[in-house]
């Protein structure tokens, strides 16, 4: 018993040390958060808007489609990436996606009054585009032409993926990286260095727009809590001070969506590491008892 | 020349025992290598620590089959092959993460340990030294392995680390430079350190731990109550039965059934910690690659260098150099520091169990205090705690002169 | 007493054992070959547009391919061991849009190195030990023991993708043309 006191000086030792440099000192270092600034992706600061009319919203994308594409209704965006970018500083999102993964209200509220709703300084986006009615017509048009269910990457791919590569999963702000070939006697691979240059361009253009070039993601999930970038991208003004992330009004089950796919590329080896830590850990439990009746074995009738 | 039995079978024991001695060996290494038995789990360490050591060498191997001492490959060679694309390679770098943390852990219990038995003095003080070489050899390797990921921690800390080098006022920057090869850390100091970290770190830790084990030797592992007896008489009773009265346990099996023991139950903890709870043996920070133009908001370094390096913080440059230095030496001299001939349990001596229990305190708070931010309160508590550590020291050979003899001890 | 107290010992040793035997398995997986080599041991072979018995090269799991387009008449000039067949009806051809094509992998099956083709004399010869084969990949000199080696391929259209295992490799496979 004397022993189990000797061990219980050494546990809580060691526990105070565990508390005072982990949760105590990152609790000191980091921020403290004013929680009623977050409401899962509920905007409770944009203005409610009226309810839409999809038909007349149809008609009024007429407007958008002059920078946006929409894939899934046949209209393809006027300009490429890098052309877009070169004019508005990044490329204007195709909208096929829009309406499952961004809140309807913030869609409204956005097309309203870029600057003020995403929370930046400046946007790529011109505001007064459309009349209240109309924002919401078009709002409600875009909820209406979205997929049911789109894939986690898609999620990305429209929410984050025209400002931020995950180049783990060889995505690129202007797309996936295509398969090319080099050539087999010189190893030359112009194909490659096209799309390289492309990319470059790209990034000049976005980091000459937003004052430096967002950071890659391919291992967001591990740099940063779980619970930070949810915070991050609900309301990037209120983590990061002046930070030219826009708030891109995200759904509760976009953002799902989204992290979903960092998860996945970021930290593969989660759903291994869950399942061989129970065996493992097992195996030492049985592995100390069969060793404790080796120790009492031994030291039988030594004292 | 020796006798040799020209009909053994080869291989067989005899033959073996002619050429290799294995029953001698057998019998110094382990059956009749006799410890104390008046000792508690404590006395395990050193073996967790070989264990530790074991681990780390193993997972390291299959990390480095994958690693690319590169500065524009090696995070991703990391983070992207091993943790994604090798099989169980996520384990190994888990592993060999969780590892480097918890040996200091580990070697904290055991020097701690080792100062509260007063088990560095009396024929003791090799075994102390030695270990003490050991501490900064583990050191080393630790912060030359914290390089390899090459994320935005590994390299401000290999920017600060080195740029102590420069000495205060003495203004040593080509020192700086040619440890680092280069202005900066950059390719030269990956490479060099990577080499330290596999090669002669490795190389140099392995040797000491022979070291180690050759001190204890001639005086023999203490007892919980420094309690100083005859071993071979000891020893003598053991082998004519007496397991009751004899004052040892021979290492194997004895003594190894309860190592093996105390080693189970802390593998359960070490590998819950590879498996559910490894962030603070790798810093989210170091998910950041390295960036020579922007240095994260608050750098630190891991949890085992705090106390140290906040006995550095609070003072001036060069006063904070001096004080540094003198935390990494002092812990070499306590065989000398202390004055007092008592080999006993830290409760029994007095003033000394006072000092005991205040390091020990003390050095928590500066842990803690070297992680937060140097501000405001936190700041004061820091420079009260590093002058506490000082004045500790320098007022440990007082102490312990004036120490009265323990009963029972001469 | 003392049976018992080893006893115990024997058994958490068989045990360790145990563990040791799952720790080899991971070891084992992370000497495999990594899930991105894997994935690129495909390679697409454009044929169309290639000129009769021309050699192009290409390169498949790091080997050097051998491709040729095989003319009418593709005797070889000369023959040691008397072999000397036109090597467009050797049945290890390849037949692509009605074209007839040697793909093989490009190393003497005597000590690897790679033949050199001499199209006037519609053969190889390589510079090791000096074996040759004909335009279709068989032996026409030792010390090469066997034809040099035909890679798994999957025709589709008029393009071969090597790697992947086709109907025209499973027929080749079946007639005992490849191993």
């Amino acid at each position: 018993m004397k022993e189990l006191k000797v061990l219980a000086v050494v546990i809580f030792f060691t526990l105070v040390t565990y508390w005072g440099v982990e949760p105590y000192a990152h609790s000191v270092m980091h921020k403290h958060i004013e929680e009623a600034k977050f409401n899962n992706f509920q905007y409770k600061d944009l203005k409610p808007v009226a309810k839409g009319n999809p038909a007349n919203g149809k008609t009024a994308f007429a407007a958008c489609a002059s920078c946006h594409g929409l894939k899934s209704q046949g209209i393809k965006a006027p300009m490429d990436a890098v052309s877009a970018a070169s004019a508005y500083g990044v490329n204007p999102p195709d909208l096929s996606n829009a309406g499952a993964v961004l809140d309807e209200k913030f869609i409204a509220n956005f097309i309203l009054s870029p600057t003020h709703t995403a929370l930046v300084k400046k946007s790529g986006m011109p505001g007064g585009m459309a009349s209240k009615q109309g924002a919401a017509d078009i709002a409600a048009y875009l909820k209406s032409i979205a997929p049911k269910e789109v894939k986690p990457k898609e999620a990305f791919e429209f929410a984050c993926g025209r400002c931020h590569a995950v180049h783990y999963d060889k995505w690129t702000q202007i797309g996936q990286t295509p398969k090319t070939k080099s050539d087999i006697k010189t190893g030359v691979d112009l194909a490659k260095l096209d799309f390289e240059k492309k990319v470059g361009q790209y990034q000049l253009k976005l980091a000459g727009y937003l004052g430096k070039l967002p950071p890659d993601l391919s291992i967001i999930v591990r740099a940063r809590s779980e619970e930070y970038l949810k915070k991050f991208v609900e309301n990037p003004q209120h983590i990061l001070k002046g930070t030219a992330m826009p708030r891109v009004g995200i759904s509760k089950e976009g953002y799902e969506k989204v992290y979903k796919y960092l998860e996945e590329v970021g930290d593969p080896s989660k759903p291994k590491r869950e399942a061989v830590g129970p065996w493992v850990i097992g195996f030492f439990v049985i592995f100390t008892f069969l060793a404790f009746l080796w120790y009492k074995a031994q030291w039988k009738g030594l004292k | 020349m020796a006798h040799f039995d020209l009909n053994a079978r080869p291989f067989s024991h005899q033959w073996l025992n002619d050429r290799l001695a294995v029953d001698t060996l057998k019998r110094v290494l382990s059956t009749e290598y006799w410890i104390p038995k008046n000792i508690n789990f404590l006395w395990a360490m050193g073996m967790v620590l070989a264990a530790t050591f074991g681990v780390l060498l193993i997972s390291g191997i299959f990390l480095l089959m994958y690693y690319i001492p590169d500065t524009k490959l090696a995070f991703d060679s990391v983070n992207h092959t091993i943790m994604g694309e090798v099989g169980y390679g996520w384990l190994w770098r888990h592993m060999h993460g969780v590892a480097a943390s918890v040996v200091f852990l580990i070697i904290y219990i055991h020097m701690f340990t080792g100062i509260y038995y007063g088990s560095y003095k009396r024929g003791r003080e090799l075994i102390w030294l030695s270990g003490m070489l050991l501490f900064v050899s583990f050191s080393a390797e630790a912060f030359s392995g914290y390089m390899l990921p090459w994320g935005q921690m590994s390299y401000w800390a290999g920017m600060v680390i080195t740029n102590l080098f420069s000495l205060g006022s003495l203004d040593l920057n080509g020192l700086v430079e040619w440890i680092r090869g280069d202005y900066v850390p950059g390719q030269a100091f990956l490479g060099r350190f990577f080499m330290l970290h596999v090669l002669l770190m490795p190389l140099i830790i392995m040797a000491l731990i022979v070291l180690h084990f050759g001190t204890l030797r001639l005086p023999h592992v203490n007892n919980k109550d420094g309690e100083e007896f005859d071993f071979e008489a000891e020893a003598e009773k053991w082998k004519a039965g007496k397991r009751k009265e004899s004052k040892v346990i021979p290492f194997n099996p004895v003594f190894l059934s309860k190592d093996t023991f105390v080693l189970g139950i802390y593998f359960i903890f070490y590998f819950y910690l590879v498996f559910y709870h490894f962030e603070f043996a790798m810093d989210p920070v170091n998910f950041d690659p390295a960036n020579g133009l922007k240095t994260p908001p608050h750098i630190y370094p891991e949890w085992y260098f705090l106390w140290s390096y906040e006995i550095l913080r609070p003072f001036s440059k060069n006063a904070g150099l001096i004080a540094f230095g003198f935390a990494q030496v002092i812990f070499f001299l306590l065989p000398f520091l202390d004055r007092s001939p008592n080999v006993a349990p830290a409760n029994r001596r007095g003033l000394f169990s006072i000092w005991f229990w205040l390091l020990l305190i003390d050095m928590i708070v500066l842990s803690v205090m070297g992680k937060v931010p140097p501000m405001g309160i936190y700041t004061t508590i820091g420079t009260v705690a590093a002058w506490t550590f000082i004045i500790l020291w320098i007022a440990l050979p007082f102490i312990t002169k004036a120490e009265k003899t323990v009963r029972g001890h001469k | 007493m003392s049976d018992r107290r080893d006893f115990f010992g024997k058994m958490l040793g068989a045990y360790a054992g145990l563990g040791a035997l799952g720790a080899l398995y991971a070891a084992k997986r992370t000497w495999d070959p990594l899930p991105s080599v894997k994935a690129g041991g495909f390679t697409t072979l454009d044929l169309s547009n290639m000129q009769e018995n021309k050699l192009y090269v290409e390169k498949w799991r790091g080997k050097p391919i051998l491709i040729i387009k095989v003319a009418k008449n593709s005797k070889p000039a000369t023959a040691p061991n008397g072999n000397d067949k036109n090597a467009y009806d050797d049945k290890r051809l390849i037949t692509v849009g009605g074209h007839k094509y040697m793909i093989v992998v490009g190393l003497c099956t005597h000590l690897g190195c790679i033949p050199d083709y001499f199209p006037e004399k519609n053969k190889f010869i390589c510079p090791c030990h000096g074996g040759q084969f004909n335009a279709a990949g068989e032996v026409l000199k030792a010390p090469p023991p066997s034809p040099l080696v035909i890679p798994p391929f999957k025709i589709t259209g008029t393009k071969v993708v090597l790697g992947e295992v086709g109907s025209e490799y499973k027929k080749l496979k079946e007639a005992g043309v490849v191993a």
